[in-house]
């Protein structure tokens, strides 16, 4: 990729007169990427790049890293990592970009959530890890994460963790108004009419528009909203699994059964803990969250499968997740990858595993301990045993837009409108399919 | 100051005092250069290009300029910030003026107390201000809710769509009335006593003297201050930008033209065209403001 001179410092506008004697072309910074995909060549440099040492830089905010970066260094003494959290999901994203059009000051590794993999992948700023023998990595992890990182025929990263959804609901709330856990959508609609006509200040769950959940609950309805092949992209939410969520969902809305409380809000930890906000159906990543976000109602709360769109179903699908990719810039990228490697398929999972990170590799997604762990906070439920089975049956074939960051970024512009005045759902998604793709067609993508 | 006559010339050589004018304003003008001319000109350079993710960067002439004219995001915005100009700043210099007049009427017990409170949120940083006033709007927890509960009424949602321009316009007057004040407060204070004796000699009550001797003296102090208003109405970007991730559905990220060049920059990585609406803004922003001293000043003459 040609990167001139002038984009150096974008977004920034101040330094240009330094700026423009620079040049950058990002591609010249990377190793011997002999681009031959000699998976065994690969590995073995991998194996003398640990055994010569050096140093590496990863940007991540996942708190269990800093473990596995200490057992790593222990384990390899002459490679040193060095651990930045450059900021949470968007605002790291921006500095990366930055980082990338810039040809330096970015990090060797970066952990990069599933929706926005697909712009980095597109924009070449992350390596193909097939080179290095990522490829026969296919069976490490469970499918969903791994049609994550497996864009076009690469793979750009391996899955970090990862959250197959389930519904966290509120027991002592249940039991006080005699609440049946919802197996079906329907059911769950039922449950949200009867709490708050018992309690008006009760409401089943908390929305304001989040994009993640939507188009999960979308996802789990077997919804295929974009399709993306190549540089052709299409939006259509008017597929019979997003009408299914707005349909149903609509009614939870139009009849302000949902508390109009934005999540991770301070009203949010209140609410979940004095029973306001009976139900959370979210990624397996969440009780971390509950114990220490929520500490007052430890017990109160229990795990389910998440409702099922038709009785009988037994679909689920993914919310959150990150994986941890090498960037194309890295100068030392054969380090980066058994960085990678250590991280999200070696010793490092159990690190982060004991950190209370939900993993996304099979092996220990089976394993008996991993399975039986009995959660105190969930009045020692075997949780993990749902997360397992959601993770094994997300819906297969999702996909997300190769500019799924910035089309997230104005989700409430569009759809937001129908918490807060009489558009509807349908409407709102589709004034967003239409600014998505109008986007698109700017970026140069071919749109339909 | 003393303006001291200029002494007999002394016939310097011309192009030595050119080269030393040079030398003493260099510095300055380096400066200038780097921190001011630099980043205007960078931004014209970066608005005649497009950046794609498919295809990369290429030169489009004034293609964005035509995109940013037919953007119906922009006007959106721009219309909000102008409704909120014909409204908020009016309002607000209003009240300031009145609470100067006040100050400057003597009349007011505690004088110094009344200028230090009113002029007190000023110096409350915007990013406190507005978290302060989000958590008071608040339904659920705050002041509304408490005010609410406490006479069992259901006040409007300040936060809701289609009031969040009037909170924010509250929030703003809020912040710099006392701004304002004390600009017009130390107009008023160097008007000339004697005017006022001669006026009460000459029959004029308090409301004469405020209306032929106070106004048109600090008509310049007046003008000054609308035009600040007027530059921070169309450059209002703090309190929207922190209010949006509190209601993010009454906020759009193109609720104001600055907050639709940050998303555009920031979530978009299409800063070529958040230079060309910056520019648009920048040039449109001159035009109302130079208009407006225009007329101010003519009147002034």
């Amino acid at each position: 990729m040609h990167v001139p001179a002038r984009r150096v410092v974008r977004g920034l506008g101040l330094l240009c007169a330094a700026a423009l004697s620079l040049t950058a072309c990002s591609s010249s910074g990377s190793t011997a990427a002999s681009g031959s995909g000699d998976a065994s060549a690969g590995a073995s440099a991998v194996q003398a790049a640990l055994a010569k040492g050096g140093t590496i830089t990863v940007w991540a905010w996942e708190p269990t890293l800093k473990q596995v970066v200490t057992d790593f260094e222990a384990k390899y003494p002459k490679v040193h990592v060095n651990l930045v959290n450059a900021g949470t999901g968007d605002k790291q994203y921006t500095a990366l970009q930055n980082a990338v059009s810039a040809g330096s000051g970015g990090p060797d590794v970066a952990q990069i959530e599933y929706y926005a993999l697909g712009q980095f992948a597109l924009g070449k700023s992350v390596q193909d890890l097939t080179q290095f023998g990522a490829a026969s990595l296919n069976g490490t992890f469970s499918p969903g994460p791994w049609s994550s990182v497996d864009i076009a025929g690469g793979v750009y990263a391996l899955p970090m963790d990862s959250g197959p959804m389930a519904l966290f609901y509120n027991k002592k709330v249940f039991d006080q108004y005699k609440l049946t856990v919802p197996s079906t959508w329907a059911e769950y609609l039922d449950d949200a009419r009867k709490l708050h006509a018992a309690n008006p200040n009760a409401y089943i769950t908390n929305d304001t528009g989040d994009a993640g959940f939507t188009t999960s609950l979308i996802w789990q309805a077997g919804g295929h909203p974009y399709k993306v092949d190549g540089t052709k992209v299409s939006v259509d939410f008017s597929d019979a699994g997003s009408t299914a969520f707005t349909s149903t969902w609509q009614q939870l809305v139009s009849g302000k059964l949902v508390a109009p409380i934005n999540s991770w809000s301070d009203q949010w930890y209140k609410g979940l803990g004095d029973g306001t906000i009976a139900t959370l159906a979210t990624g397996a990543w969440m009780p971390a969250n509950f114990v220490s976000g929520v500490p007052g109602a430890s017990g109160d709360w229990r795990v389910a499968p998440l409702p099922q769109w038709q009785a009988g179903q037994n679909a689920s699908a993914e919310n959150g997740g990150s994986s941890l990719a090498v960037m194309k810039a890295s100068a030392n990228q054969d380090l980066a990858y058994a960085f990678l490697k250590f991280a999200d398929a070696g010793p490092g999972v159990q690190d982060r595993i004991k950190g209370g990170a939900f993993p996304a590799t099979t092996a220990d997604l089976n394993s008996p301990a991993f399975l039986n762990t009995a959660f105190p906070y969930f009045g020692g439920q075997q949780a993990n045993q749902i997360f397992a089975q959601s993770a094994k049956n997300v819906v297969k074939g999702w996909q997300y837009l190769p500019f799924q960051v910035y089309a997230n970024s104005i989700f409430n512009d569009n759809v937001g409108k129908a918490y807060v005045s009489s558009t509807t759902l349908a409407q709102g998604l589709k004034n967003w399919q239409d600014a998505s793709l109008r986007y698109g067609s700017q970026q140069g993508f071919t749109t339909g | 100051m003393t303006v001291a006559d200029p002494p007999a010339r002394s016939r310097p050589r011309r192009s030595a005092r050119g080269w030393a004018g040079f030398g003493f304003t260099a510095p300055f003008l380096a400066v200038f250069a780097l921190v001011f001319l630099a980043p205007i000109a960078y931004s014209i350079y970066l608005s005649l290009f497009q950046d794609r993710l498919i295809g990369g960067t290429t030169f489009v002439g004034i293609a964005n300029y035509r995109q940013a004219i037919a953007d119906p995001q922009f006007w959106d915005g721009l219309g909000r910030v102008a409704l909120f100009l014909a409204v908020q700043v009016p309002v607000m210099l209003g009240i300031a003026l009145l609470v100067a007049l006040a100050l400057d009427s003597g009349r007011l017990y505690g004088r110094d107390f009344f200028r230090i409170t009113v002029f007190l949120p000023y110096a409350v940083p915007a990013v406190v201000a507005t978290l302060m006033w989000g958590f008071m709007y608040g339904t659920r927890f705050g002041l509304v809710a408490d005010l609410n509960h406490a006479f069992g009424v259901t006040l409007p949602d300040p936060l809701s769509p289609h009031l969040i321009l009037a909170s924010i316009g509250n929030i703003v007057t809020w912040e710099f009335i006392g701004y304002n004040m004390l600009i017009f407060y130390s107009a008023l204070r160097v008007i000339p006593h004697s005017l006022y004796e001669a006026a009460a000699i000459d029959g004029a009550g308090q409301w004469r003297i405020v209306a032929a001797v106070k106004l048109p003296a600090i008509r310049g102090a007046v003008v000054i201050a609308t035009i600040f208003s007027i530059i921070g109405s169309f450059q209002l970007f703090n309190e929207p930008s922190i209010l949006r991730p509190l209601v993010p559905d009454s906020v759009t990220t193109s609720y104001t033209p600055n907050l639709y060049t940050y998303s555009l920059a920031f979530s978009g990585q299409q800063e070529d065209y958040a230079a060309t609406v910056a520019i648009i803004m920048g040039v449109l922003t001159m035009i109302v403001a130079y208009a407006f001293q225009l007329r101010g000043m003519r009147k002034e003459a």
